[in-house]
């Protein structure tokens, strides 16, 4: 992981122009889809990603269900045109891994037991990819769940922190900065990334995934920098299911 | 069946009679086309297509590889659609079936034998690389005819693209060593640029029900329909391709009105392209 490129100058400037606590821009548009219950349609720097939520509905294989609640059932999944190199169609084993930790945060957020027997699916599609696609996704997925009008303790939201600039003597990595949502080169050449997602209210951690090269103390401060992005983010999350709803709300008054 | 299409079934039916269908539509009209290309960064082309509620998105990605023996100086295009469980209740993930292979396949004949591509001109050392061009379709949003939305959106993406030059350049250095006749290639291609394009034919799809036939089905006519039919015609009203699905048949008559339809439709739809991609 060795580069030539400097990702960040003396005074934490990075490659796109951003600052070390500074996220990319933003975009999030609730209720895109026709066909599905609820959709979302986010773009999160060069990142184009869909949600759409079907259900609740019956789980299908009958052996899925649980008696007592709702499975989550997310399914991440990259177009073959979303990356440099044409990606082969269908199910590979890094975005199995992704759907399989995605499910398993979105069904701590979402009110199971409500819906015994019953399915949510969750589809994420990635149209564009350029670093951050997972965190992309689940923001994009509560959208859509909420959308959907299923109920949960709090709308999901995920960011990513990491640390780039690093020196590297044969694995001894010395100095590096700590910054918040890493681009594709930061990402490509930088030597940590640590993916979160949280519940924003109780700042419940509920995905965590991390690989590189991270101190504690440099831990501590690119999961404080990470939860701040989430914060951020919750709120243009929120905007959106309001612009989507606002029209509704004011003609039922 | 089940209840809720049959009550469906008996409303269409009893519209159709009266020369109706349930959203106001006449029966050679189609709903309306919004075409956006360029949507897609990564992708060497890309458009969405709306047709209605129906979306698309189509992006093309090429990379340089071997010809087939039986056709050493052309290029070569391979078309996949997916019917990603996003796009509809009723679509599961999981390996393409019939219905996603048959509409790859319609596509892809549609492009491959109108020759819109000159295959010809993707050919960078004869018998030894070519441009291979990947036409990946993804459905977004299912509300009927799939056939016209996917074939229209990988047209869009086709004029859309540009041949990536700059981004394979380390690679074609390296042919270029291998095989010094590539210099003449690099010398006429310095740049990225357009795919050797010529004036496409549109598809245009019909069902039948109830002795009516009636142009872009939406989801509730295309789940009763009985037989449908695809027509590709060209910009001087001659057929190009044609596909014929379902259980219920067509008679001669029918089929020539659809072609005359076919033709004007197409010609509405062509023009729609060329404006949103400029050409």
């Amino acid at each position: 992981m060795k580069s030539d490129k400097k990702l960040i100058d003396e005074n934490g400037k990075r490659l796109d122009g951003r600052g070390p606590d500074q996220l990319r821009n933003i975009k999030i548009e609730a209720g895109v889809l026709h066909r599905a219950d609820g959709s979302c349609y986010l773009e999160w720097g060069g990142n184009k990603v869909i949600a759409a939520v079907y259900g609740p509905r019956e789980a299908i294989p009958k052996h899925t269900q649980n008696p007592l609640k709702a499975i989550v059932k997310a399914r991440y999944n990259m177009a073959a045109f979303s990356v440099d190199d044409r990606k082969r169609p269908g199910p590979d084993r890094r975005s199995q891994e992704i759907s399989k930790v995605t499910s398993e945060a979105l069904e701590k957020i979402v009110l199971t037991d409500q819906f015994p027997r019953a399915a949510i699916d969750v589809n994420i599609e990635v149209l564009d990819a350029e670093a951050g696609t997972r965190c992309a996704g689940l923001t994009a997925a509560g959208v859509a769940l909420a959308d959907a009008g299923i109920p949960m303790r709090d709308i999901p939201v995920a960011c990513a922190a990491g640390k780039i600039g690093a020196e590297n003597n044969d694995g001894m990595f010395s100095g590096g900065f700590v910054v918040l949502d890493l681009g594709k080169e930061e990402d490509n050449f930088g030597n940590a990334d640590l993916p979160i997602a949280i519940a924003p209210r109780t700042n419940d951690i509920i995905l965590l995934q991390m690989d590189g090269h991270l101190t504690f103390d440099e831990f501590e401060h690119a999961l404080d920098l990470a939860m701040k992005g989430c914060q951020e983010i919750s709120k243009l999350q929120k905007e959106a299911l309001l612009r989507r709803y606002k029209s509704d709300v004011e003609v039922e008054e | 069946m089940t209840i809720s299409p049959v009550i469906k079934q008996e409303h269409l039916y009893k519209l159709v009679e009266q020369g109706k269908r349930a959203d106001g539509r006449q029966f050679n009209q189609y709903r309306p086309i919004t075409i956006e290309p360029g949507i897609i960064s990564k992708a060497e082309g890309s458009a969405r297509v709306r047709i209605g509620n129906t979306q698309v998105i189509a992006g093309i990605k090429m990379s340089i590889g071997d010809p087939y023996p039986d056709t050493p100086d052309s290029g070569v295009i391979t078309t996949a659609a997916e019917l990603i469980p996003l796009a509809s209740p009723d679509f599961e993930a999981g390996p393409p079936d019939q219905q996603t292979i048959e509409l790859a396949r319609v596509v892809d004949r549609g492009i491959r034998e109108s020759e819109v591509i000159d295959l010809g001109k993707l050919c960078i050392i004869p018998g030894e690389k070519i441009w291979i061009i990947f036409i990946d379709i993804h459905i977004i949003d299912y509300d009927g005819n799939l056939f016209d939305a996917a074939s229209l959106a990988a047209l869009a993406a086709l004029f859309n693209a540009k041949v990536p030059i700059t981004q394979l350049m380390p690679m074609l250095e390296k042919i270029k060593e291998q095989y010094p006749d590539a210099a003449g290639y690099l010398q006429e291609h310095p740049e990225d640029y357009p795919l050797p394009l010529r004036d496409p034919p549109i598809s245009c799809t019909f069902v039948k029900f109830n002795n009516a036939i009636v142009v872009d089905p939406s989801i509730d006519e295309q789940d009763i329909a009985e037989a449908r039919i695809t027509v590709a015609t060209d910009p001087k009203g001659d057929i190009r391709a044609m596909q014929k699905g379902l259980k219920g048949s067509f008679t001669a008559d029918e089929i020539k009105k659809i072609i005359k339809d076919s033709v004007i439709n197409g010609s509405d739809i062509r023009k729609i392209l060329k404006e949103s991609v400029g050409t």
